[in-house]
């Protein structure tokens, strides 16, 4: 398991300054953590298009943002990633919870866990799955991506981050 | 007044703001009036004007910072509503061209007729609100509002007017990205 205290503080030293979201339980740890510290300013959203539009206009004026969203949004999203961030070149880092991964979730997490890769794959959104072994690297990559301008996702599945409820 | 109108009314009036645009017929309206590097032209997103205009706002608290919003926009996105209230930047001014319609796809009849969008602002917790129904009422709102801590909200009722002839923003997103950015921080390359 990755320490969500130990992801926090590695989003905080490659320079990543603004984060918001919308929560999963997934992501619970992670979210207490950087909505605690004063350093790490969290902005709640009310769905995930608009976390994408406050990350877009946060990366126009400096920042370097962090979307935090559980994959039920991914819907949500589409139409911001495509219309706005890809075109525009406007990256964002989100971190995704992949609820339903082994299919064995609440029945309406069922579909979206079984396409979420697909449909970043189809959007020309990219993506990898975050493990403990891998983290680093991924993010590494994805500062990478954003450097050019591209939106990366991180997609987390249940039990990498220990949860704060 | 038309919605052409209060364009020209509001467009002279800016100095050094940032200025975020929805999409339709907004971005082209204050473009072909007058283009500035301060301008951001959301052209797809629809929605997403008032959260990149909070993002810029909440980022850059020495930058006054103007949304100019529809209401098909507002009406999509409420909930942003909320998050710019709650995040209460005093550095931001929302206004909304509130012509009742979708007037880009066809003037198909928005809510906005029978939903009063500066009560739903106030009701969420915006500083100012106002609402101005005649061209001669917008200076003085605009620099009003300018003047007083913010979030601020400024509707202005206008007869759909769009002409189809108007052209389309010329720049490229990634330009759009590019100048806009720069005229935010213009030391940096």
């Amino acid at each position: 398991m990755l320490s969500s205290k130990v992801f926090s503080e590695l989003l905080s030293s490659k320079g990543f300054n603004f984060y918001t979201g919308v929560p999963c339980s997934l992501l619970s740890g992670l979210i207490r953590i950087i909505d605690d510290d004063p350093e790490t300013p969290y902005f709640p959203a009310v769905r995930e298009d608009a976390a994408v539009g406050l990350c877009a206009g946060a990366y126009l004026a400096g920042k370097l943002p962090v979307l935090l969203m559980q994959n039920s949004g991914l819907g949500y999203c589409l139409n911001a990633f495509t219309s706005l961030n890809l075109i525009y070149k406007i990256p964002v880092l989100v971190v995704m919870s992949w609820r339903g991964e082994d299919g064995s979730d609440a029945p309406e997490h069922i579909i979206m866990g079984e396409i979420n890769q697909k449909l970043l794959q189809t959007s020309s959104m990219e993506y990898s799955v975050l493990s403990s072994d891998n983290y680093e690297a991924s993010l590494n990559t994805a500062l990478q991506k954003i450097k050019e301008g591209l939106p990366y996702t991180l997609l987390v599945g249940k039990g990498h981050f220990n949860e704060g409820h | 007044m038309k919605g052409t109108e209060a364009f020209e009314e509001i467009i002279p009036l800016l100095t050094d703001e940032a200025v975020i645009h929805a999409n339709g017929y907004i971005c082209r309206e204050s473009f072909n009036i007058k283009d500035r590097e301060g301008n951001f032209y959301m052209i797809g997103s629809m929605g997403l004007a008032s959260s990149i205009g909070l993002g810029v706002a909440i980022s850059r608290p020495d930058q006054k910072t103007v949304i100019i919003d529809g209401d098909g926009n507002v009406l999509m996105s409420m909930g942003t509503l909320a998050m710019i209230a709650a995040a209460a930047p005093k550095n931001l001014l929302h206004i909304v061209i509130d012509n009742e319609a979708y007037e880009s796809t066809g003037s198909q009849r928005s809510l906005s007729n029978s939903v009063a969008l500066e009560k739903v602002a106030q009701s969420a917790g915006y500083l100012q609100t106002k609402k101005v129904t005649s061209k001669d009422q917008i200076k003085y709102a605009f620099q009003e509002l300018m003047g007083k801590d913010g979030p601020s909200f400024l509707l202005i009722k206008v007869e759909p007017s769009f002409d189809k002839s108007t052209g389309r923003v010329r720049h490229t997103p990634e330009e759009i990205t590019t100048r806009f950015m720069k005229s935010l921080n213009p030391t940096k390359d």
